[in-house]
């Protein structure tokens, strides 16, 4: 008996007290399949979001034609990066939500901004439980003659402004957006500087792609554009030969 | 009724020696003694009509629908009691909702009838529940499938209709659809059908005031609406002139 109880403690004191009480594995808060970035401008007469069309399982380019934008109402669309799953449960309860405004038929819709809260508030309630909804999400949308343009974090933090991006757009897009903003863009012009970003960020995200779709909510409503490449051009001196650069290095 | 006072309508759960249980036959009773109800399957989509009897005069229009959104591509219509039918409504768009939950697509037709011919069934088998005093028209459209009308009844059968009607009245009604070719009726021709047929039930001398109301589905979006007010007004007229004229003719 006395042996029993020695050789259990030798065997207790093996185990560091993490181990002891190892805590449940958390897939949540390690995404597998993942979006890059999102990025989104206000122009006078609507806004333009983007997003390329790859879901990147780590390193690997996995799933290469995967939407990542959703048209909510027909004034609002959502556009979402991060864990792909995540992204795919917000769009089930943004369903959910849409069919249960069309059921009661009183005219009352989400508008952009509403739906922008809601997800804040969901995000919110998940990081709370010790169990986000990984994803950056950005709301667009075009209601009573006003533009609107949101982001929502897994930490549920809600913010609107001109220009929007997530993910690495954040630190290659953003500069570029805030510079080509003006109040009186049209969408067209729009359009043209999300591609010119898309295509930064394909030369410098290694988690991107340079294939991408693009969603405008104007007055006319929300339209989706069928996923199209973007052109690339590699000859650029610096690309070339890394070192021509005055600081010899690629940035 | 012979068989009324021997004790065994009593209960939804006791057949009488002939096999029968009338707790059920009384519901059904209930869900044929309220305002004609029709539904048609065309062969654009579906479209449900129903002739909603104004109990009072200070109703205010449009109050107490009796035709009901369940999905976008679903709809309901009731004959009997409003408040049972509601509830089935309510119960279909939760089946809806955990079908779209489970397998992201939309509730198939004769799923969605199954279920809820199943949740009406079950209320006929305990002592402890009352059976649902409705009928219940279901209408869906899909992709694959195009449109598609079920009718269920307070014991919880189910069948699949070109054209159907429960209420007051339906034995002209559906003496009358059997005369419409559905494969060549459009759902715009169909509304004027309709308010003919439920013209025809209405006795204006006898019955009270009604307010007809009508829900489809069109196959050209596949989006359930109710029927736009000012569509229902003018088939309605027209369906009360064409009686005019043919009472003048007589």
């Amino acid at each position: 008996m006395e042996l029993h109880i020695s050789s259990s403690a030798t065997k207790a004191e093996n185990f560091s007290s993490a181990q002891l009480f190892v805590d449940p594995t958390r897939h949540t808060t390690a995404p597998l399949v993942t979006g890059g970035s999102v990025v989104g401008i206000k122009c006078s007469d609507g806004v333009v979001i983007a997003a390329d069309t790859l879901a990147s399982y780590g390193s690997l380019a996995r799933f290469q034609n995967f939407s990542r934008l959703m048209k909510v109402t027909d004034s609002c669309m959502l556009g979402g990066g991060g864990e792909v799953s995540d992204f795919q449960e917000i769009q089930r309860l943004l369903e959910n939500l849409i069919t249960k405004d069309f059921c009661f038929n009183d005219e009352h819709i989400q508008t952009p901004r509403s739906v922008h809260q809601y997800l804040g508030r969901v995000l919110y309630a998940q990081r709370s439980r010790l169990n986000p909804l990984w994803n950056s999400l950005l709301v667009g949308g075009y209601a009573a003659s006003q533009s609107f343009l949101g982001v929502v974090d897994l930490y549920g933090t809600t913010f609107e402004s001109e220009v929007l991006a997530t993910g690495f757009g954040v630190l290659l897009g953003l500069p570029l957006l805030r510079k080509a903003y003006r109040p009186d863009l049209s969408i067209n012009e729009g359009i043209k500087i999300v591609e010119d970003v898309f295509r930064v960020l394909f030369y410098r995200d290694a988690r991107s792609i340079n294939r991408i779709q693009v969603a405008t909510a104007t007055s006319a409503g929300v339209t989706i554009s069928e996923p199209y490449s973007l052109e690339t051009k590699w000859d650029f001196e610096g690309f070339v030969n890394p070192r021509s650069t005055y600081d010899e290095s690629t940035w | 009724m012979a068989s009324i006072g021997t004790g065994y309508d009593l209960s939804a759960t006791t057949f009488s020696p002939d096999g029968r249980v009338f707790q059920v036959e009384y519901a059904q009773k209930a869900a044929d003694s309220s305002g004609l109800t029709i539904g048609v399957c065309c062969k654009d989509g579906v479209v449900l009509a129903v002739e909603k009897i104004l109990l009072s005069k200070m109703l205010l229009k449009e109050s107490g629908r009796r035709v009901h959104l369940i999905d976008q591509h679903a709809i309901l219509a009731v004959a009997g009691m409003g408040p049972d039918g509601r509830q089935l409504a309510t119960r279909a768009r939760q089946e809806c909702e955990q079908y779209r939950n489970i397998f992201r697509t939309p509730m198939p037709g004769h799923l969605l009838a199954e279920r809820i011919a199943g949740y009406v069934h079950v209320h006929s088998l305990y002592w402890h529940v009352r059976p649902f005093g409705c009928t219940v028209m279901i209408g869906t459209w899909e992709l694959k499938q195009g449109p598609s009308l079920y009718m269920i009844d307070p014991s919880g059968s189910f069948y699949r209709y070109y054209g159907c009607a429960a209420g007051k009245g339906k034995q002209g009604a559906k003496t009358g659809l059997e005369k419409l070719d559905f494969r060549q009726l459009s759902c715009d021709d169909a509304l004027l059908e309709l308010a003919k047929l439920i013209n025809a039930a209405h006795d204006e001398s006898k019955d009270k005031p009604y307010e007809m109301e009508m829900i489809w589905i069109k196959s050209d979006t596949g989006k359930a609406s109710l029927v736009p007010p000012y569509l229902i007004e003018t088939v309605r007229q027209r369906a009360e002139q064409l009686a005019r004229e043919e009472e003048m003719a007589d």
